[in-house]
């Protein structure tokens, strides 16, 4: 049953990654492409800890963890560039 | 993968799967269908929560009662995420509204209108030098 759920899983995250490449690449605007790469992130964060579970190593939340804090901080950098021409002032 | 875990482990960890997968594809489905920057604000934020929230609770459970280990990396990623979300939130939302108010022709104007102004004849705080009627007593130092 668990590898049913996982499979689902990871198809419904891969459509939701699909969808959000669509997005990125359609616009229109600046904002709509960091959106979509902020949650291009996320859905990557769900396919990684789908992997930790489907192989049943904990090593694979270490890099959930670090792909959450720089996707964070990527996309905060990226707003604050836009906002003030400058990340760090 | 361990193929001994109990049928309740099993079915509550597969729901909490198919509902995390469930919330992230809605939560990108509406990134792509609503109208403008502010409605599809809305749907990632629920996919991060929710979506997200499901299949790392799922994961703790797995982990938990299917393989004996208790680990908290996972709760770790979900803090984290639960606390940075609203802010990157926020921060996309500034830079809409500094873009809508410079006249970015890309930027889209959501169905409901522009946002409403703040009380005081002020602006919302995206990237201004302060004026008359910016709260506080920074002026004119």
């Amino acid at each position: 049953m668990i590898a049913y759920a996982l499979a689902f899983g990871f198809a419904a995250l891969g459509i939701a990654l699909a969808l959000n490449l669509w997005r990125l690449f359609k616009g229109p605007g600046v904002t709509d492409r960091i959106l979509a790469l902020d949650t291009m992130v996320i859905n990557v964060i769900g396919l990684i800890v789908l992997t930790g579970i489907a192989s049943g190593s904990g090593t694979a939340f270490e890099a959930a963890l670090l792909l959450a804090m720089v996707g964070f901080v990527g996309t905060v950098s990226y707003a604050k560039f836009l906002l003030r021409g400058d990340i760090i002032e | 993968m361990n193929t001994a875990a109990p049928l309740v482990v099993e079915l509550v960890v597969s729901a909490l799967l198919v509902l995390g997968g469930v919330f992230a594809l809605v939560g990108s489905w509406g990134l792509v269908r609503l109208p403008s920057l502010m409605e599809r604000l809305h749907g990632p934020t629920k996919a991060t929560t929710l979506g997200l929230g499901a299949i790392l609770v799922a994961s703790v459970v797995w982990f938990q009662l299917a393989q004996g280990e208790w680990t908290t990396h996972e709760l770790l990623v979900s803090v984290f995420l639960f606390v940075t979300a609203p802010i990157s939130a926020n921060m996309i939302a500034k830079v809409h509204l500094h873009r809508l108010r410079h006249d970015e022709r890309s930027e889209s104007v959501s169905p409901a209108g522009p946002a409403p102004s703040p009380p005081g004849g002020a602006e919302w705080a995206t990237h201004q030098a302060p004026h008359e009627g910016t709260p506080g007593d920074f002026i004119g130092d």
